[in-house]
């Protein structure tokens, strides 16, 4: 059987990525960043699993105003890297694992959650930021990843609580698979953070810090928390934050074991969070 | 019924929900198309005949010629599709966050260092500085 061994949490900036691949990370600015992901790198690659389910969203890359998915499951053999605008990103193309993902899109769907089925697409910033905040610049990335986009664009975008019982499900549906894989989830964005407008600029370090505290011991009561509430305290883009209870719902209840706890303001516009929680 | 939108007290943010991406459909595509390097080439070489090839709004227009993304925004436009206009003149994120503002990149860049902008006072419209 599958077996989820833990979770990850992470914000994407895209300017981590450029910096990474432009040889920024020892500059001063920078330097705070990258040293709070060294621990991360060494447990990462002491604890490589076989397959990351890995939760981002897209911003305006695959998915257009044309088409809009709420929940969608990549289930196709390999994600090329997206070209923003700035040119594609100098990574590895990201392998699938198309069995794992259709298992989970049959079990999570027939457990009454809608998901989008994606067999090609690019995946930006959203997805390829973490994987090399943990991994490094290999070559080839070291495992397979099962990309899970989430719409935070457009609003309708889904709740806490439908994500985190999402998670739930997704849960369930790993722990069904008759493969022994060492699976991870990850929930990326956030955190506080404010793109648009006069406002932008926004953080909240104490709000962000009560999030993660709650993330790990009060995920349930933290899923309750209305749209509302991201936007006003932690800025519009702060939204992306209930990606990170559809990776802890997928943990098993009990309580998890903290790996590793960092925060740092600021990665140019956002405050960078991240978590690295086991299941015991 | 008109949309549920308890998000209008926040000062100075505007959400993209279905109202405004309806507002702004073509200006956002537009900003899509130019994810390829071939059409960045062409917008680059004459910005108002590539915009006049998309059915947007006079205003919408001018707006992406003054490189306005507050207006913008208010016309229908998500920043995460008008950064793919910042992408296209090699600007960074945090160059066109600090152009909505009314700070200069360097003021903004200081504000962010020293913590960001703090949410005291900013979390609803008319509240006291």
């Amino acid at each position: 059987m599958a077996t989820i061994t833990a979770s990850v949490y992470t914000s994407h900036v895209p300017a981590i990525g450029a910096a990474l691949d432009l040889g920024k990370t020892n500059e001063p600015y920078w330097q705070p960043v990258f040293a709070g992901y060294e621990p991360s790198k060494k447990w990462f690659a002491e604890n490589t699993p076989d397959v990351i389910f890995l939760v981002y969203n897209d911003h305006a890359t695959a998915f257009s105003l044309d088409l809009i998915p709420t929940f969608a499951i990549g289930t196709g053999p390999e994600y090329p890297p997206a070209d923003e605008g700035w040119g594609a990103r100098p990574v590895p193309v990201v392998q699938g694992h198309p069995e794992l993902a259709a298992h989970i899109a049959q079990s999570v769907i027939q457990d009454d959650f809608d998901l989008t089925i994606v067999n090609r697409m690019d995946v930006d910033h959203g997805l390829t930021v973490p994987l090399s905040l943990l991994c490094g610049q290999p070559q080839a990335w070291p495992c397979r990843v099962i990309p899970f986009a989430v719409n935070v664009v457009q609003y309708p975008v889904p709740s806490g609580r439908r994500c985190f019982n999402l998670g739930r499900a997704i849960r369930k549906a790993v722990e069904s698979f008759d493969q022994p894989l060492k699976v991870q989830i990850w929930g990326t964005g956030g955190m506080s953070h404010q793109l648009q407008g006069p406002r932008a600029g926004l953080i909240n370090r104490e709000w962000d810090n009560a999030f993660l505290d709650r993330l790990i011991a009060d995920p349930e009561g933290l899923a309750s928390m209305p749209h509302i509430e991201y936007v006003r305290e932690a800025g519009s883009e702060g939204i992306e934050l209930v990606m990170w209870l559809i990776a802890r719902g997928a943990m098993s209840d009990r309580p998890p074991h903290v790996v590793h706890r960092f925060y740092h303001v600021p990665a140019s516009n956002t405050a960078v969070g991240h978590l690295i929680l086991e299941n015991r | 019924m008109a949309l549920d939108k308890p998000y209008k007290d926040i000062p100075g943010t505007t959400i993209f929900d279905a109202d405004q991406a309806r507002k702004g459909y073509y200006l956002n595509q537009f900003c899509m198309s130019l994810m390829k390097a071939e059409n960045r080439e062409r917008f680059k070489a004459n910005e108002r005949a590539y915009l006049d090839e998309w059915p947007m709004t006079e205003e919408q227009k001018q707006a992406v010629l003054a490189r306005d993304l507050n207006r913008c925004i208010e016309l229908g436009g998500n920043i995460y599709f008008l950064a793919k206009i910042g992408a296209t003149d090699g600007r960074s994120f945090q160059f066109m966050a600090a152009s909505m503002t009314g700070m200069t990149q360097e003021e903004y860049a200081k504000m962010m260092l020293e913590g960001g902008r703090s949410p005291e006072g900013n979390r609803y419209i008319g509240e006291d500085k």
